[in-house]
């Protein structure tokens, strides 16, 4: 099998300021979803994820950005959620994605189960500069 | 704000979510139902989820506090009508619903809540004046 990069065949964005974004960001990657033809079992993997990243960029990044973009590689279409924010960033992303790892009093799920939902999982963080996170889940994947 | 309505039903209390809420509205559903369990002295709580597309560890984590608290009252919780793409994701998710009881529709759901609250054949066998309520 030969590595092929995607392509984006189409982008789409939202501000993530206040708890209120939420769902409409949910409602939004859902659409998508639905338009490419994804299985329900992986669009509710997909926004379950999205919903988890949402939240953690809300509470420990200040807000930021979510970006939407559906791929399509080869045969198959899938969709990339990017979600970046010029929050705090975290020192140790090691243990950030470790099962029950949090700082803030909560059950140190998001990261790890949202990884565990996805095809692909990349988390890049600066400390003092931010968090950006990139999954795609693929239609068929 | 809307509100979800909690119907009472005999010694048990049943909401139907008919949306993916919104935080507030969750929140707000949570503090509703454990004071209802409380004014009422309900012996169970029926949560018909089967209109939700998403739970994550928000949502969950209100449905284990509402089990929780209701616990502590001496009613137990399910959660009845999960999508199997939720129930599946929930898992895969890593969520734990401690404390939360769940059975396949409401029907089952009652069911399950009654045999809750039935004294056992050798309970009153040993015990005569039985009250499930008592905590001596
Ligand atoms: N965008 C972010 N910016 C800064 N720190 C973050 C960000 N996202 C996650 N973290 C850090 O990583 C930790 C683990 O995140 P994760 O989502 O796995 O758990 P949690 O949010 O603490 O709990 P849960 O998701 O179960 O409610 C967080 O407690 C926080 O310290
Ligand atoms: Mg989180």
């Amino acid at each position: 099998m030969t590595t092929m990069t995607p392509v984006v065949l189409n982008k789409d964005s939202m501000i993530i300021a206040r708890e209120q974004d939420v769902v409409p960001f949910r409602n939004r990657v859902k659409e998508h979803a639905v338009r490419i033809g994804m299985s329900l079992l992986n669009q509710t993997k997909l926004i379950t994820g999205a919903s988890e990243l949402v939240r953690n960029m809300l509470k420990y990044g200040k807000g930021g950005i979510g970006m939407i973009e559906i791929l399509s590689k080869g045969r198959d279409n899938g969709i990339r959620l990017i979600f970046a924010d010029n929050g705090p960033g975290i020192p140790d992303i090691q243990k950030a994605m470790t099962d029950g790892f949090t700082t803030g009093k909560s059950m140190g799920l998001g990261l790890p189960g949202t990884k565990r939902l996805m095809n692909e999982f990349d988390i890049k963080s600066e400390v003092g500069k931010g968090t950006t996170i990139t999954v795609i889940k693929w239609k068929n994947g | 704000m809307e509100k979800i309505p909690i119907l009472k039903m005999g010694q048990f209390l049943l909401v139907t979510i008919q949306v993916d809420l919104y935080d507030q509205l969750a929140e707000n559903l949570e503090a509703d139902l454990v004071n209802m369990v409380n004014k009422t002295n309900a012996r169970g709580v029926l949560i018909d989820v089967s209109s939700v597309s998403i739970i994550d560890s928000f949502m969950g984590r209100i449905l284990g506090n509402i089990a929780m608290m209701s616990k502590i009252m001496d009613a137990d919780t399910v959660v009845v009508g999960m999508q199997p793409a939720v129930a599946i994701t929930l898992v895969e998710l890593g969520l734990p619903l401690k404390g939360v009881y769940t059975a396949l529709n409401v029907e089952k759901g009652m069911e399950l809540l009654h045999s809750k609250i039935l004294p056992t054949e050798q309970n009153l066998e040993e015990d005569d004046d039985n009250d499930a309520r008592s905590s001596e």
